[in-house]
Protein backbone atom coordinates (compact mmCIF):
# COMPACT_ATOMS: atom_id res chain seq x y z
CA UNK A 1 0.00 0.00 0.00
CA UNK A 2 2.95 2.63 0.89
CA UNK A 3 4.69 1.27 -2.36
CA UNK A 4 1.40 2.28 -4.20
CA UNK A 5 1.46 5.31 -2.57
CA UNK A 6 4.70 6.30 -3.58
CA UNK A 7 3.79 5.40 -6.95
CA UNK A 8 0.59 6.44 -7.36
CA UNK A 9 1.55 8.84 -10.69
CA UNK A 10 3.75 6.31 -12.71
CA UNK A 11 0.74 3.77 -12.09
CA UNK A 12 -1.80 6.50 -12.60
CA UNK A 13 0.57 7.21 -16.15
CA UNK A 14 0.15 3.11 -16.61
CA UNK A 15 -3.73 3.21 -16.15
CA UNK A 16 -4.32 5.78 -18.74
CA UNK A 17 -2.12 4.48 -21.35
CA UNK A 18 -3.61 1.17 -21.01
CA UNK A 19 -6.42 2.01 -22.82
CA UNK A 20 -4.33 2.51 -25.99
CA UNK A 21 -3.06 0.48 -28.56
CA UNK A 22 0.07 -1.17 -28.00
CA UNK A 23 1.77 0.56 -30.67
CA UNK A 24 1.17 4.06 -29.66
CA UNK A 25 1.58 3.54 -25.67
CA UNK A 26 5.34 4.72 -25.64
CA UNK A 27 4.74 8.19 -27.26
CA UNK A 28 1.84 8.83 -25.19
CA UNK A 29 3.17 7.56 -21.60
CA UNK A 30 5.79 10.10 -22.38
CA UNK A 31 2.76 12.92 -23.44
CA UNK A 32 0.99 12.05 -20.28
CA UNK A 33 4.27 13.07 -18.07
CA UNK A 34 4.82 16.02 -20.46
CA UNK A 35 1.41 17.12 -19.21
CA UNK A 36 1.64 16.69 -16.01
CA UNK A 37 5.08 18.84 -15.55
CA UNK A 38 3.47 21.41 -17.93
CA UNK A 39 0.34 21.84 -15.52
CA UNK A 40 1.90 21.21 -12.39
CA UNK A 41 5.02 23.48 -12.68
CA UNK A 42 3.03 26.39 -13.92
CA UNK A 43 0.17 25.69 -10.97
CA UNK A 44 2.98 25.81 -8.52
CA UNK A 45 4.33 29.31 -9.76
CA UNK A 46 1.05 30.95 -9.63
CA UNK A 47 0.55 29.37 -5.74
CA UNK A 48 4.61 30.61 -5.22
CA UNK A 49 3.69 34.22 -6.83
CA UNK A 50 0.82 34.69 -3.85
CA UNK A 51 3.60 32.86 -1.02
CA UNK A 52 5.92 35.70 -2.43
CA UNK A 53 4.22 38.18 -2.00
CA UNK A 54 3.07 37.12 1.25
CA UNK A 55 6.87 36.24 2.76
CA UNK A 56 8.05 39.27 1.74
CA UNK A 57 5.02 41.35 3.06
CA UNK A 58 5.56 39.52 6.57
CA UNK A 59 9.16 40.59 6.52
CA UNK A 60 8.36 44.06 6.04
CA UNK A 61 5.61 43.75 9.21
CA UNK A 62 2.63 43.77 6.46
CA UNK A 63 -0.03 41.78 5.74
CA UNK A 64 0.31 41.43 1.84
CA UNK A 65 -2.76 40.46 -0.71
CA UNK A 66 -5.70 38.90 1.34
CA UNK A 67 -8.65 40.61 -1.06
CA UNK A 68 -9.05 38.07 -3.65
CA UNK A 69 -10.18 35.09 -2.04
CA UNK A 70 -9.66 33.43 1.13
CA UNK A 71 -6.22 34.37 2.85
CA UNK A 72 -5.73 36.17 -1.26
CA UNK A 73 -5.07 32.49 -2.56
CA UNK A 74 -7.38 33.85 -5.81
CA UNK A 75 -4.78 36.43 -6.30
CA UNK A 76 -3.03 34.74 -9.10
CA UNK A 77 -5.94 33.70 -11.19
CA UNK A 78 -6.97 37.83 -11.19
CA UNK A 79 -3.37 38.60 -12.40
CA UNK A 80 -3.69 36.07 -15.14
CA UNK A 81 -6.66 37.54 -16.50
CA UNK A 82 -5.14 40.98 -16.26
CA UNK A 83 -2.20 39.97 -18.29
CA UNK A 84 -4.52 38.08 -20.64
CA UNK A 85 -6.59 40.96 -21.39
CA UNK A 86 -4.15 43.49 -21.73
CA UNK A 87 -2.95 44.95 -25.19
CA UNK A 88 -0.23 43.12 -26.33
CA UNK A 89 2.77 46.06 -27.83
CA UNK A 90 5.36 45.45 -29.89
CA UNK A 91 7.65 48.67 -30.08
CA UNK A 92 7.50 49.82 -33.73
CA UNK A 93 11.30 49.70 -34.25
CA UNK A 94 11.35 46.37 -32.66
CA UNK A 95 12.39 43.14 -34.51
CA UNK A 96 8.68 41.79 -34.13
CA UNK A 97 10.34 38.11 -34.97
CA UNK A 98 12.55 38.01 -32.28
CA UNK A 99 10.98 40.20 -30.30
CA UNK A 100 7.85 37.47 -30.27
CA UNK A 101 10.29 34.54 -30.06
CA UNK A 102 12.23 35.33 -26.91
CA UNK A 103 9.43 34.67 -24.44
CA UNK A 104 8.57 31.22 -25.99
CA UNK A 105 12.58 30.22 -26.18
CA UNK A 106 12.52 31.27 -22.74
CA UNK A 107 9.95 28.71 -21.56
CA UNK A 108 10.62 26.08 -23.61
CA UNK A 109 14.26 26.14 -22.36
CA UNK A 110 13.34 26.23 -18.81
CA UNK A 111 10.73 23.33 -19.32
CA UNK A 112 13.20 21.04 -21.13
CA UNK A 113 14.89 21.20 -17.77
CA UNK A 114 12.46 19.17 -16.11
CA UNK A 115 12.90 16.44 -17.79
CA UNK A 116 16.00 15.13 -16.10
CA UNK A 117 14.62 15.83 -13.00
CA UNK A 118 13.72 12.60 -10.57
CA UNK A 119 10.66 13.92 -9.26
CA UNK A 120 10.66 10.61 -6.96
CA UNK A 121 11.45 6.92 -7.08
CA UNK A 122 11.19 6.10 -10.61
CA UNK A 123 9.14 9.83 -11.42
CA UNK A 124 11.44 10.82 -14.07
CA UNK A 125 10.98 11.67 -17.88
CA UNK A 126 13.86 11.34 -19.80
CA UNK A 127 16.44 8.70 -17.66
CA UNK A 128 19.43 9.96 -19.18
CA UNK A 129 23.04 9.21 -19.06
CA UNK A 130 23.60 12.22 -18.94
CA UNK A 131 20.83 14.05 -17.67
CA UNK A 132 23.24 16.79 -15.86
CA UNK A 133 24.85 18.11 -19.11
CA UNK A 134 21.70 18.12 -20.75
CA UNK A 135 20.09 20.43 -18.00
CA UNK A 136 22.82 22.45 -17.66
CA UNK A 137 22.80 22.45 -21.70
CA UNK A 138 19.41 23.75 -21.50
CA UNK A 139 19.65 26.00 -18.16
CA UNK A 140 22.64 27.77 -20.97
CA UNK A 141 20.00 28.10 -23.44
CA UNK A 142 18.12 31.00 -21.61
CA UNK A 143 20.73 33.02 -21.66
CA UNK A 144 19.96 33.26 -25.48
CA UNK A 145 16.68 34.35 -25.20
CA UNK A 146 17.49 37.01 -22.80
CA UNK A 147 19.73 38.30 -25.18
CA UNK A 148 17.01 38.43 -27.63
CA UNK A 149 14.54 39.75 -25.96
CA UNK A 150 17.22 42.82 -24.52
CA UNK A 151 18.22 42.94 -28.28
CA UNK A 152 14.93 42.88 -30.39
CA UNK A 153 13.30 45.40 -28.42
CA UNK A 154 15.58 48.71 -29.43
CA UNK A 155 15.01 49.82 -26.18
CA UNK A 156 18.31 51.38 -24.56
CA UNK A 157 17.48 49.88 -21.20
CA UNK A 158 16.17 46.27 -22.46
CA UNK A 159 20.24 46.16 -24.14
CA UNK A 160 21.66 47.10 -21.24
CA UNK A 161 19.81 44.48 -19.08
CA UNK A 162 20.45 41.99 -21.45
CA UNK A 163 24.07 43.16 -21.43
CA UNK A 164 24.11 42.79 -17.38
CA UNK A 165 21.86 39.24 -17.75
CA UNK A 166 24.40 37.90 -20.01
CA UNK A 167 27.37 38.80 -18.27
CA UNK A 168 26.04 37.72 -15.33
CA UNK A 169 24.66 34.80 -16.43
CA UNK A 170 28.07 33.70 -17.63
CA UNK A 171 29.96 34.24 -14.94
CA UNK A 172 27.97 32.30 -12.22
CA UNK A 173 27.53 29.60 -14.96
CA UNK A 174 30.98 28.41 -14.56
CA UNK A 175 30.30 27.83 -10.72
CA UNK A 176 27.44 26.65 -10.73
CA UNK A 177 29.19 23.69 -13.14
CA UNK A 178 32.32 23.53 -10.97
CA UNK A 179 30.19 23.24 -7.78
CA UNK A 180 28.47 20.39 -9.27
CA UNK A 181 31.10 18.88 -10.43
CA UNK A 182 32.14 17.56 -7.32
CA UNK A 183 29.00 15.70 -6.75
CA UNK A 184 29.62 14.10 -10.09
CA UNK A 185 33.15 13.31 -9.06
CA UNK A 186 31.45 11.54 -5.99
CA UNK A 187 28.83 9.66 -7.79
CA UNK A 188 30.73 8.64 -10.50
CA UNK A 189 27.62 9.22 -12.86
CA UNK A 190 26.01 12.54 -14.56
CA UNK A 191 22.85 10.72 -14.70
CA UNK A 192 20.66 11.95 -12.26
CA UNK A 193 18.88 8.98 -10.79
CA UNK A 194 22.52 7.67 -9.87
CA UNK A 195 23.14 10.06 -8.69
CA UNK A 196 20.51 10.09 -6.05
CA UNK A 197 20.46 6.48 -5.33
CA UNK A 198 24.54 6.88 -4.35
CA UNK A 199 22.56 9.46 -1.50
CA UNK A 200 19.62 7.26 -0.56
CA UNK A 201 21.01 5.18 2.26
CA UNK A 202 21.33 5.39 5.97
CA UNK A 203 23.62 4.87 8.38
CA UNK A 204 22.38 5.38 12.18
CA UNK A 205 18.86 6.56 10.62
CA UNK A 206 20.28 9.58 8.83
CA UNK A 207 21.10 9.81 5.65
CA UNK A 208 24.50 10.07 3.18
CA UNK A 209 23.46 13.63 1.69
CA UNK A 210 26.26 15.04 -0.52
CA UNK A 211 25.40 18.05 2.10
CA UNK A 212 26.34 16.92 5.32
CA UNK A 213 30.59 16.45 3.75
CA UNK A 214 32.34 19.52 4.03
CA UNK A 215 33.01 19.25 0.35
CA UNK A 216 29.26 19.25 -0.26
CA UNK A 217 28.09 21.75 2.01
CA UNK A 218 31.00 24.15 0.74
CA UNK A 219 29.74 23.20 -2.90
CA UNK A 220 25.93 23.62 -1.89
CA UNK A 221 26.75 26.86 -0.69
CA UNK A 222 28.12 28.40 -3.69
CA UNK A 223 25.63 26.36 -5.99
CA UNK A 224 22.83 28.21 -4.28
CA UNK A 225 24.81 31.55 -5.00
CA UNK A 226 24.87 30.75 -8.54
CA UNK A 227 21.71 29.42 -8.36
CA UNK A 228 20.58 32.95 -7.31
CA UNK A 229 22.60 34.59 -10.10
CA UNK A 230 21.39 32.22 -12.89
CA UNK A 231 17.75 32.80 -12.06
CA UNK A 232 18.23 36.59 -11.30
CA UNK A 233 17.06 36.47 -8.34
CA UNK A 234 17.87 39.32 -5.85
CA UNK A 235 20.08 40.33 -4.76
CA UNK A 236 21.81 39.36 -8.03
CA UNK A 237 18.76 40.62 -10.06
CA UNK A 238 20.84 43.55 -11.67
CA UNK A 239 19.40 42.33 -15.30
CA UNK A 240 16.20 43.58 -14.04
CA UNK A 241 17.24 46.92 -11.86
CA UNK A 242 14.04 48.36 -11.83
CA UNK A 243 15.68 51.12 -10.52
CA UNK A 244 18.00 51.88 -13.30
CA UNK A 245 16.78 49.51 -15.57
CA UNK A 246 12.82 50.24 -16.29
CA UNK A 247 12.34 46.37 -15.68
CA UNK A 248 15.81 45.21 -17.46
CA UNK A 249 15.15 42.84 -20.65
CA UNK A 250 11.65 42.28 -20.68
CA UNK A 251 10.98 46.35 -20.65
CA UNK A 252 9.49 46.35 -23.69
CA UNK A 253 7.21 43.49 -23.36
CA UNK A 254 3.71 43.48 -21.68
CA UNK A 255 0.50 41.42 -21.38
CA UNK A 256 0.94 37.82 -21.60
CA UNK A 257 4.36 37.80 -23.05
CA UNK A 258 5.66 39.81 -19.67
CA UNK A 259 3.76 36.95 -17.96
CA UNK A 260 5.40 34.37 -19.86
CA UNK A 261 8.93 35.96 -19.18
CA UNK A 262 7.46 35.93 -15.05
CA UNK A 263 6.78 32.50 -15.66
CA UNK A 264 9.95 31.40 -17.26
CA UNK A 265 11.32 33.21 -14.34
CA UNK A 266 9.93 31.20 -11.94
CA UNK A 267 10.03 27.87 -13.55
CA UNK A 268 13.68 28.16 -13.77
CA UNK A 269 13.85 28.91 -9.95
CA UNK A 270 11.88 25.56 -9.15
CA UNK A 271 14.44 23.54 -11.84
CA UNK A 272 17.24 25.02 -10.29
CA UNK A 273 16.18 24.17 -6.80
CA UNK A 274 14.99 20.74 -8.09
CA UNK A 275 18.66 20.62 -8.49
CA UNK A 276 19.71 21.53 -6.41
CA UNK A 277 17.89 19.36 -4.24
CA UNK A 278 18.97 16.37 -6.27
CA UNK A 279 22.69 17.11 -5.94
CA UNK A 280 23.27 17.93 -2.89
CA UNK A 281 20.09 17.58 -0.73
CA UNK A 282 19.36 13.41 -1.83
CA UNK A 283 16.81 14.27 -4.45
CA UNK A 284 13.59 12.12 -3.20
CA UNK A 285 14.82 10.65 -0.20
CA UNK A 286 13.69 10.83 3.14
CA UNK A 287 16.18 12.96 5.78
CA UNK A 288 15.64 10.10 8.14
CA UNK A 289 15.75 6.28 7.64
CA UNK A 290 12.35 6.20 9.86
CA UNK A 291 10.69 8.33 7.29
CA UNK A 292 10.99 6.21 4.42
CA UNK A 293 7.49 5.70 4.19
CA UNK A 294 6.44 8.82 3.42
CA UNK A 295 6.10 8.78 -0.69
CA UNK A 296 9.30 10.05 -2.02
CA UNK A 297 7.63 12.64 -4.33
CA UNK A 298 6.59 14.57 -1.12
CA UNK A 299 9.88 15.17 -0.36
CA UNK A 300 11.06 16.20 -3.48
CA UNK A 301 8.44 19.05 -3.59
CA UNK A 302 8.88 19.91 0.18
CA UNK A 303 12.61 20.49 -0.52
CA UNK A 304 11.87 22.07 -3.85
CA UNK A 305 9.40 24.73 -1.72
CA UNK A 306 11.69 24.70 0.95
CA UNK A 307 14.60 26.28 -1.49
CA UNK A 308 11.80 28.78 -2.28
CA UNK A 309 11.21 30.00 0.40
CA UNK A 310 15.33 30.81 1.00
CA UNK A 311 14.86 32.61 -2.22
CA UNK A 312 12.03 34.72 -0.73
CA UNK A 313 13.77 35.10 2.85
CA UNK A 314 17.51 36.37 0.35
CA UNK A 315 15.20 38.50 -1.86
CA UNK A 316 13.51 40.08 1.58
CA UNK A 317 16.62 40.71 3.35
CA UNK A 318 19.60 41.50 1.24
CA UNK A 319 20.23 44.72 -1.13
CA UNK A 320 20.56 44.57 -5.10
CA UNK A 321 24.29 44.48 -5.31
CA UNK A 322 26.84 46.72 -7.59
CA UNK A 323 27.94 44.75 -11.51
CA UNK A 324 31.30 45.34 -10.40
CA UNK A 325 30.54 43.79 -6.86
CA UNK A 326 28.81 40.84 -8.81
CA UNK A 327 31.58 40.15 -10.97
CA UNK A 328 34.49 40.42 -8.37
CA UNK A 329 32.44 38.03 -6.16
CA UNK A 330 32.06 35.80 -8.92
CA UNK A 331 35.11 35.77 -10.27
CA UNK A 332 38.19 36.49 -7.38
CA UNK A 333 36.20 34.62 -4.59
CA UNK A 334 33.64 31.54 -5.28
CA UNK A 335 35.39 30.70 -8.54
CA UNK A 336 38.88 30.24 -6.31
CA UNK A 337 36.73 28.53 -3.79
CA UNK A 338 34.69 26.13 -6.43
CA UNK A 339 38.05 25.06 -8.02
CA UNK A 340 39.49 24.66 -4.02
CA UNK A 341 36.76 22.42 -3.47
CA UNK A 342 37.12 20.04 -6.77
CA UNK A 343 40.51 19.55 -4.99
CA UNK A 344 38.79 18.88 -1.95
CA UNK A 345 36.65 16.99 -3.04
CA UNK A 346 39.60 14.73 -4.54
CA UNK A 347 41.27 14.54 -1.19
CA UNK A 348 38.51 13.35 0.40
CA UNK A 349 37.64 10.30 -2.35
CA UNK A 350 41.42 9.54 -1.56
CA UNK A 351 41.85 10.04 2.36
CA UNK A 352 39.49 6.60 2.66
CA UNK A 353 37.05 6.09 5.33
CA UNK A 354 37.68 7.91 8.91
CA UNK A 355 37.97 11.11 11.02
CA UNK A 356 41.03 12.20 9.12
CA UNK A 357 39.34 13.24 6.11
CA UNK A 358 36.46 15.03 8.25
CA UNK A 359 39.35 16.97 10.09
CA UNK A 360 41.64 17.67 7.02
CA UNK A 361 38.83 18.63 4.22
CA UNK A 362 36.50 21.14 6.87
CA UNK A 363 40.52 22.40 7.87
CA UNK A 364 41.32 23.39 4.47
CA UNK A 365 37.75 25.21 3.25
CA UNK A 366 37.37 27.44 6.55
CA UNK A 367 40.89 28.25 6.31
CA UNK A 368 40.87 29.63 2.91
CA UNK A 369 37.28 30.69 3.14
CA UNK A 370 38.69 32.81 6.20
CA UNK A 371 41.41 34.03 4.28
CA UNK A 372 40.13 35.00 1.25
CA UNK A 373 37.25 36.88 2.99
CA UNK A 374 39.63 38.43 5.30
CA UNK A 375 41.68 39.52 2.55
CA UNK A 376 38.95 41.11 1.06
CA UNK A 377 37.79 43.03 3.71
CA UNK A 378 41.19 44.34 4.74
CA UNK A 379 42.10 45.53 0.98
CA UNK A 380 38.76 47.34 1.18
CA UNK A 381 39.63 49.38 4.50
CA UNK A 382 36.26 49.21 6.05
CA UNK A 383 35.34 52.31 8.61
CA UNK A 384 33.76 55.62 9.37
CA UNK A 385 32.30 56.78 5.17
CA UNK A 386 34.75 59.75 4.31
CA UNK A 387 33.26 62.32 1.84
CA UNK A 388 35.66 63.84 -0.59
CA UNK A 389 32.81 66.72 -1.61
CA UNK A 390 29.98 66.39 0.67
CA UNK A 391 29.77 68.43 4.41
CA UNK B 1 34.11 37.71 8.91
CA UNK B 2 32.49 37.45 5.61
CA UNK B 3 29.20 36.53 5.13
CA UNK B 4 28.35 37.70 8.98
CA UNK B 5 26.55 40.59 8.03
CA UNK B 6 23.86 38.31 5.56
CA UNK B 7 23.31 36.63 8.72
CA UNK B 8 22.81 39.32 10.67
CA UNK B 9 20.45 40.18 8.21
CA UNK B 10 18.78 37.29 7.95
CA UNK B 11 17.37 36.65 11.36
CA UNK B 12 16.26 40.40 11.20
CA UNK B 13 14.23 39.62 8.97
CA UNK B 14 13.09 35.77 9.83
CA UNK B 15 12.23 37.95 13.74
CA UNK B 16 10.03 39.97 11.13
CA UNK B 17 8.71 37.31 9.42
CA UNK B 18 7.91 35.11 12.36
CA UNK B 19 7.09 38.05 14.57
CA UNK B 20 4.36 39.52 12.25
CA UNK B 21 1.95 36.48 12.80
CA UNK B 22 2.18 36.69 16.60
CA UNK B 23 2.33 40.32 17.65
CA UNK B 24 -0.27 42.66 16.09
CA UNK B 25 2.08 45.61 16.84
CA UNK B 26 4.81 44.71 14.39
CA UNK B 27 2.19 45.09 11.89
CA UNK B 28 2.13 48.54 10.55
CA UNK B 29 -0.56 48.97 7.90
CA UNK B 30 -4.22 49.47 8.96
CA UNK B 31 -6.95 46.84 6.67
CA UNK B 32 -8.35 50.83 5.03
CA UNK B 33 -11.30 50.48 4.01
CA UNK B 34 -12.94 48.78 7.00
CA UNK B 35 -10.17 50.02 9.64
CA UNK B 36 -8.98 53.60 9.66
CA UNK B 37 -6.23 55.52 11.43
CA UNK B 38 -7.69 58.46 13.20
CA UNK B 39 -7.18 61.83 11.35
CA UNK B 40 -4.60 63.95 11.87
CA UNK B 41 -5.49 67.73 12.90
CA UNK B 42 -3.44 69.17 9.93
CA UNK B 43 -4.12 66.98 7.35
CA UNK B 44 -5.30 69.27 4.14
CA UNK B 45 -6.59 68.26 1.22
CA UNK B 46 -8.60 70.77 -0.82
CA UNK B 47 -10.09 73.46 -0.40
CA UNK B 48 -14.09 74.10 0.33
CA UNK B 49 -16.53 76.82 1.69
CA UNK B 50 -17.44 77.68 5.26
CA UNK B 51 -21.20 79.12 6.31
CA UNK B 52 -22.94 79.97 9.11
CA UNK B 53 -26.14 78.93 10.59
CA UNK B 54 -28.27 76.28 9.05
CA UNK B 55 -28.65 77.46 5.35
CA UNK B 56 -26.00 77.47 3.61
CA UNK B 57 -27.17 79.32 1.12
CA UNK B 58 -27.91 82.35 3.33
CA UNK B 59 -24.90 81.73 5.62
CA UNK B 60 -21.72 81.81 2.63
CA UNK B 61 -19.01 83.89 4.39
CA UNK B 62 -17.74 84.12 0.69
CA UNK B 63 -18.47 88.02 -0.40
CA UNK B 64 -17.16 86.62 -4.05
CA UNK B 65 -14.36 89.36 -3.84
CA UNK B 66 -12.31 87.08 -6.16
CA UNK B 67 -9.02 87.48 -4.74
CA UNK B 68 -8.83 83.51 -4.51
CA UNK B 69 -9.38 83.37 -7.83
CA UNK B 70 -6.55 85.69 -8.71
CA UNK B 71 -3.98 84.11 -6.35
CA UNK B 72 -4.48 80.63 -7.69
CA UNK B 73 -1.55 79.80 -9.09
CA UNK B 74 -3.34 76.56 -11.25
CA UNK B 75 -6.61 78.55 -11.71
CA UNK B 76 -8.79 76.25 -10.75
CA UNK B 77 -11.59 78.44 -9.13
CA UNK B 78 -14.15 80.17 -11.04
CA UNK B 79 -16.22 82.66 -9.33
CA UNK B 80 -19.55 84.70 -10.92
CA UNK B 81 -19.87 87.52 -8.78
CA UNK B 82 -23.48 88.17 -8.20
CA UNK B 83 -26.01 91.28 -9.34
CA UNK B 84 -27.39 92.22 -5.38
CA UNK B 85 -26.64 92.39 -2.41
CA UNK B 86 -27.19 90.28 0.70
CA UNK B 87 -26.64 90.84 4.60
CA UNK B 88 -23.65 88.90 5.75
CA UNK B 89 -22.83 87.68 9.52
CA UNK B 90 -22.46 91.19 10.37
CA UNK B 91 -25.37 92.57 8.64
CA UNK B 92 -23.49 94.38 6.39
CA UNK B 93 -25.21 94.02 2.89
CA UNK B 94 -22.45 91.73 0.96
CA UNK B 95 -22.34 90.44 -2.73
CA UNK B 96 -22.14 87.02 -2.78
CA UNK B 97 -21.06 83.89 -5.59
CA UNK B 98 -23.45 83.48 -7.96
CA UNK B 99 -21.31 80.91 -9.18
CA UNK B 100 -18.21 78.92 -7.37
CA UNK B 101 -16.75 75.93 -8.54
CA UNK B 102 -13.44 74.41 -7.80
CA UNK B 103 -11.53 72.04 -10.19
CA UNK B 104 -10.10 69.32 -8.10
CA UNK B 105 -8.81 67.53 -10.88
CA UNK B 106 -6.52 70.77 -11.29
CA UNK B 107 -6.06 72.13 -7.58
CA UNK B 108 -3.07 71.58 -6.29
CA UNK B 109 -3.73 72.08 -2.27
CA UNK B 110 -1.27 74.55 -2.46
CA UNK B 111 -3.59 76.42 0.37
CA UNK B 112 -3.05 80.07 -1.57
CA UNK B 113 -6.65 80.91 -1.76
CA UNK B 114 -7.13 80.30 2.12
CA UNK B 115 -4.27 81.86 3.22
CA UNK B 116 -5.02 85.18 1.03
CA UNK B 117 -9.06 85.43 2.02
CA UNK B 118 -9.86 88.11 4.35
CA UNK B 119 -13.13 87.06 5.06
CA UNK B 120 -12.35 83.54 7.04
CA UNK B 121 -14.99 82.18 4.13
CA UNK B 122 -12.55 79.48 2.60
CA UNK B 123 -10.79 76.40 4.30
CA UNK B 124 -8.96 73.39 3.84
CA UNK B 125 -10.92 70.30 3.82
CA UNK B 126 -10.22 66.59 5.47
CA UNK B 127 -11.74 64.89 2.85
CA UNK B 128 -9.69 62.46 0.64
CA UNK B 129 -12.30 59.72 -0.64
CA UNK B 130 -12.83 61.97 -3.54
CA UNK B 131 -12.51 59.37 -6.85
CA UNK B 132 -15.90 58.80 -8.95
CA UNK B 133 -16.68 57.82 -12.44
CA UNK B 134 -16.97 61.00 -14.16
CA UNK B 135 -13.41 62.48 -14.45
CA UNK B 136 -14.49 66.21 -15.54
CA UNK B 137 -18.02 66.76 -14.07
CA UNK B 138 -17.56 64.69 -10.76
CA UNK B 139 -13.97 66.22 -10.27
CA UNK B 140 -15.85 69.95 -11.18
CA UNK B 141 -17.14 71.04 -7.50
CA UNK B 142 -20.08 73.71 -7.36
CA UNK B 143 -20.41 76.02 -4.20
CA UNK B 144 -23.16 73.66 -3.03
CA UNK B 145 -20.55 70.95 -3.07
CA UNK B 146 -18.51 73.19 -1.42
CA UNK B 147 -20.25 74.71 1.25
CA UNK B 148 -20.01 72.72 4.56
CA UNK B 149 -20.52 74.04 7.99
CA UNK B 150 -19.08 75.69 10.41
CA UNK B 151 -19.54 72.40 12.78
CA UNK B 152 -17.86 70.51 10.81
CA UNK B 153 -15.09 72.44 10.02
CA UNK B 154 -14.54 72.42 14.17
CA UNK B 155 -14.87 68.53 14.08
CA UNK B 156 -11.59 68.42 11.26
CA UNK B 157 -9.95 71.35 12.17
CA UNK B 158 -10.49 72.01 15.47
CA UNK B 159 -7.49 74.35 16.62
CA UNK B 160 -7.76 76.64 13.79
CA UNK B 161 -11.55 76.99 13.67
CA UNK B 162 -11.38 78.01 17.19
CA UNK B 163 -8.80 81.05 16.43
CA UNK B 164 -11.04 81.31 13.69
CA UNK B 165 -14.05 81.88 15.52
CA UNK B 166 -12.04 83.85 18.01
CA UNK B 167 -10.60 86.67 15.56
CA UNK B 168 -14.18 86.90 14.10
CA UNK B 169 -15.82 87.53 17.37
CA UNK B 170 -13.51 90.07 18.15
CA UNK B 171 -14.35 91.66 14.51
CA UNK B 172 -17.53 91.60 15.50
CA UNK B 173 -16.84 93.42 19.01
CA UNK B 174 -14.75 95.99 16.70
CA UNK B 175 -17.07 96.49 14.43
CA UNK B 176 -20.23 96.40 16.79
CA UNK B 177 -18.19 98.94 19.07
CA UNK B 178 -17.64 100.93 15.94
CA UNK B 179 -21.03 101.18 15.26
CA UNK B 180 -22.30 102.21 18.30
CA UNK B 181 -19.83 104.82 18.62
CA UNK B 182 -20.98 105.99 14.96
CA UNK B 183 -24.63 105.56 16.26
CA UNK B 184 -23.92 107.64 19.33
CA UNK B 185 -22.06 110.35 17.07
CA UNK B 186 -24.97 110.05 14.78
CA UNK B 187 -27.46 110.45 17.76
CA UNK B 188 -25.34 113.61 19.11
CA UNK B 189 -24.86 115.02 16.46
CA UNK B 190 -28.91 114.59 16.07
CA UNK B 191 -29.75 115.83 19.25
CA UNK B 192 -27.23 119.01 18.69
CA UNK B 193 -29.22 119.45 15.85
CA UNK B 194 -32.36 119.36 17.35
CA UNK B 195 -31.11 121.51 20.09
CA UNK B 196 -30.07 124.25 17.85
CA UNK B 197 -33.31 124.13 15.99
CA UNK B 198 -35.06 124.44 19.54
Amino acid sequence: MINEFDQIFVLLQHWLVSFLPAAVQPPASVLVSVTAIVCIFPALFALTTVFERKGLARIQNRIGPNRVGPFGLLQPIADGIKSLTKEDIVPLSADAAVHFLAPIVLVVAVFMGFAVLPMGRKMVLADMDTGLLFYFAMGASTELSVFMAGWSSRNKYSLLGAMRAVAQMISYEVILLLSSVTVVMMAGSLSLTKIVEAQNHYSGGLPHWYIFTPWGLAGFVMYAIAATAETNRSPFDLPEGESELVAGYHTEYSGFKFALFFLGEYLAMFSISGMGATLFLGGWSAPLASLCWVPSWIWFFSKLMLSIFVFIWLRGSLPRLRQDQLMNFAWKFVLPMCLLNLLVAGLWRFLGDGWLRWVACSAILLVAYAAMGLGEMHRKQRGPRSYRYAE
Amino acid sequence: MLGEGILKGLTETAKNFFGSYFSAQRLTTVQYPEDRIAPFESARVFPFLLYDGGDWQAGLRCVACQICEKECPPKCIFIVKSTDKKPDALGKPQYYPARFDIDISVCMSCQICVEVCPFEAIKMDAEFELSTTDRFGGLLLDRQQLAKSNEYFHQIHATEATAVDARLAAEKVKADAKAKAAADIAKAKAAAIAGEGA
